[in-house]
C-alpha cells in the first residue's frame, strides 16, 4: 500500500509598515523618487552614525500584536544580524532575535469543512529592510538604490501549524484584512509591501518527528504560493519515496517555470552572530502605552459585521463583502454617513462598484470616487432629477475620474425632463411613426408599450422618467 | 595559552570576515584569538548565579522620535564617497540574489 503523507507549513510573513519615515531615520518612504534621494548616513550605514526608533514603527508592531493576540514583551530590544551583501550597507541588519516584541499569538482561519482553526504565532520582530540592487547587463556590475533601506517591517513568524495552501492562503488573507484595518500597511503582495516565505516539509501521516524543511523565496501572489506548496510537496515527496533525504535550504520559485532552485551555495555559511545592538537603547513597554494603543484599536471586521447586521437592514452577503475589505468598508460608512441610505449605499457597492472593477481590472485600494461624490449620486436618483440609466453612466464617469455629479449632469444635460408639455410631444411623435406597435397594443399585445416606451426614451436620449412615459402612453393610447 | 585555534577556525572565521589572510597572518590571527579569548575566560570564573543578562551599558531606554521626514536629499553627498557610481547609484561588483 502507498504510504500516505502530509505537508506541515508556517510561513514567515514581513510587512512594510506605513510609516512617513524610515524606521530609524528621519529619511521619507513614499514610493517612487529616484534613486538614493531619500538616503542618508543611517541608512546608508555610513561610520559613527547613529539610528534612532520611530516611535509609529512600535506602536504598528504592538498594535499588530494586540490584534493577533499576541503576548507584548515589556521589556524588548533589537539585535544585529551580521551578514555581507551589497543591499545592506552596514553589513548587518538590525532586527530582534531574543527579545522580539510580540510573542505567543494566534489567529482563527476557517478551514474548508466550514471548521475553524487556530494557527499560532510564534513572534512577530521589527526590523528594517535592505536597499534595491539593479543588475546592469552593460557594465556588468550592479547598482545599488537605498531608498528602500531602512524602511520599517515587522516578520510574523507562524507556528507550524498549515497544512495545505488553502489553510496558508487563509491565514494571509486574515492577516491581512487585520493588518489593513488597523492602517498599518497596505499589504500587496505584488508591489512587495507584504512578502510571504514559505517554510515546508513533508511527513508521513501520524509520524511524530517533522520532516526536514526547507524555506522557499520570491512568492509575489497567492497564485505563486499555491503553486509552489504543490510544486515543493512532490519534490520533497519523490526524494523521501525514493529514498533520498531533503535538504536543508532556502529555495527561490521560478513562477513561470513552475519549479524551485537552491539560493545559497555552501561557501556562504549561514551564520549571522546575532548580538546587542549597542546603538539602540532598550524599549520598555509601560500599562499606559499598552493602554494608549488598546484605546486606539479600530472596531474590528467580526464586530463591525456584528455592528451592520444589528443597524442596517442590508443582506449578510452584502455584508461579508463590504467587511472584505477595510477600504470598501471605509466607503460604505463615510458615504452613508452623509446619506443615511445603507441599502442605497450598498447596492451601489455591490453591484456597479464590483461590476466595473471586474471589468476594469481595478483593485478596491485603487478606487478613485469619494464617498461625497456617491451621496450626490444617490441624492439625484432620490430626487428623480436622473434615472437609473443615467445614474449608471454618471456612475461609470465617477468610477474613472471621480467626477462630481451634480455638475457633470448639469454640464452634459442629463437630467430628466420632468416638464409634461415637452414629453407629451414626443410620446405622440412616437405614437404616429409606429402605427403597427399601436394596433398590436389595441389587439391585446401589452408588449407593444415596451416598445413604444423604448422609442421615447430614446427620442429623449433617455432623459425621461420611464414611468411618467409609460403613463403618457397608456393615456395617449 | 587554553584557547587553541585550529587551522579550520581560522579559515572559517576568515571567510565569515572577508578576509584573505597570508600564512603567516593566520598563525599571528590564531595566536592573537587565542589570547584573547583566553582573558574572556577570565570572566568565566566570576559567579553570575541569579544576575540577569545585560542588554545595555547605560541605564537609559525608550528613545524615540516622532513620525516626521526631517531629511531631504543629500545624494550627492553621499555618493561622493563611493568608489564608484552610475546614474545616481552605487555601483558594486555583479551581485546575484
Amino acid at each position: 500500500m502507498a504510504k500516505e503523507y502530509e505537508t506541515v507549513i508556517g510561513l514567515e510573513v514581513h510587512v512594510e509598515l506605513a510609516t512617513k519615515t524610515k524606521i530609524f531615520c528621519g529619511c521619507s518612504t513614499a514610493f517612487g523618487a529616484g534613486p538614493n534621494t531619500q538616503t542618508c548616513p543611517v541608512c546608508t550605514g555610513m561610520p559613527g552614525s547613529l539610528p534612532v526608533l520611530n516611535k509609529q514603527v512600535l506602536e504598528y508592531a504592538i498594535a499588530v500584536g494586540l490584534a493577533t493576540n499576541c503576548d507584548i514583551t515589556r521589556y524588548a530590544k533589537f539585535d544585529r544580524k551580521n551578514y555581507f551583501y551589497p543591499d545592506n550597507p552596514q553589513n548587518y541588519q538590525i532586527s530582534q532575535l531574543y527579545l522580539p516584541i510580540c510573542r505567543n499569538g494566534s489567529v482563527e482561519i476557517e478551514t474548508k469543512d466550514g471548521g475553524v482553526k487556530s494557527v499560532g504565532i510564534h513572534e512577530i520582530h521589527m526590523e528594517e529592510d535592505a536597499g534595491k540592487l539593479i543588475h546592469d547587463e552593460w557594465e556588468d556590475c550592479s547598482l545599488v538604490d537605498y531608498n528602500r533601506s531602512g524602511v520599517p517591517l515587522i516578520e510574523i513568524v507562524s507556528e507550524p501549524d498549515m497544512r495545505s495552501a488553502e489553510e496558508v492562503i487563509a491565514y494571509l488573507e486574515k492577516l491581512r484584512l487585520i493588518i489593513q484595518y488597523l492602517g498599518a500597511s497596505d499589504c500587496k503582495l505584488q508591489e512587495g509591501s507584504m512578502r510571504a516565505d514559505v517554510n515546508l516539509s513533508v511527513r508521513e501521516v501520524g509520524a511524530r518527528e517533522f520532516g526536514t524543511r526547507t524555506e522557499m523565496k520570491n512568492l509575489n501572489s497567492f497564485k505563486a504560493i499555491s503553486r509552489a506548496i504543490a510544486g515543493e510537496t512532490e519534490r520533497q515527496t519523490d526524494l523521501i519515496e525514493s529514498g533520498e533525504k531533503v535538504i536543508q535550504e532556502t529555495r527561490r520559485w521560478d513562477d513561470t517555470r513552475g519549479e524551485s532552485y537552491a539560493m545559497r551555495s555552501k561557501e556562504d555559511a549561514q551564520d549571522y552572530r546575532y548580538f546587542p545592538d549597542p546603538d539602540l537603547v532598550p524599549i520598555v513597554v509601560s500599562d499606559e502605552m499598552l493602554a494608549d494603543i488598546r484605546s486606539r484599536q479600530p472596531e474590528f471586521r467580526s464586530e463591525k459585521m456584528k455592528r451592520y447586521k444589528e443597524e442596517y437592514d442590508i443582506p449578510d452577503y452584502d455584508i461579508e463583502i463590504i467587511t472584505g475589505s477595510k477600504r470598501m468598508a471605509d466607503l460604505f460608512e463615510e458615504t452613508m454617513a452623509i446619506c443615511r441610505q445603507p441599502k442605497k449605499v450598498s447596492n451601489w457597492l455591490m453591484g456597479e462598484t464590483l461590476r466595473l472593477m471586474k471589468e476594469k481590472e481595478v483593485e478596491v485600494e485603487d478606487l478613485r470616487f469619494s464617498p461625497e461624490n456617491l451621496a450626490k449620486l444617490i441624492a439625484l436618483t432620490d430626487s428623480r432629477a436622473i434615472n437609473s440609466s443615467v445614474a449608471k453612466e454618471v456612475f461609470e464617469v465617477m468610477f474613472d475620474t471621480n467626477v462630481d455629479p451634480e455638475q457633470y449632469v448639469e454640464e452634459k444635460g442629463l437630467k430628466t425632463v420632468n416638464d409634461e408639455g415637452a414629453l407629451k410631444k414626443t410620446v405622440e411623435e412616437v405614437i404616429a411613426a409606429n402605427p403597427q406597435s399601436v394596433e398590436d397594443y389595441h389587439n391585446g399585445k401589452e408588449k407593444a408599450v415596451g416598445f413604444l416606451v423604448g422609442q421615447t426614451m430614446k427620442a429623449m436620449k433617455g432623459k425621461a422618467d420611464p414611468a411618467m412615459v409609460n403613463r403618457l402612453l397608456k393615456e395617449l393610447l | 595559552m587554553a584557547n587553541i585555534i585550529s587551522d579550520e577556525t581560522i579559515e572559517y572565521v576568515g571567510i565569515l570576515a572577508k578576509l584573505e589572510l597570508s600564512d603567516e597572518e593566520k598563525e599571528q590571527a590564531k595566536s592573537d584569538m587565542g589570547r584573547m579569548l583566553d582573558y574572556i575566560d577570565k570572566l568565566g570564573e566570576l559567579d553570575t548565579t541569579g544576575v540577569e543578562p545585560m542588554s545595555h551599558v547605560f541605564p537609559v531606554q525608550n528613545v524615540f522620535r516622532e513620525d516626521v521626514v526631517t531629511n531631504g536629499d543629500m545624494r550627492e553627498r553621499l555618493l561622493s564617497n563611493a568608489p564608484e557610481q552610475k546614474d545616481g547609484m552605487f555601483m558594486v561588483p555583479k551581485t546575484f540574489d
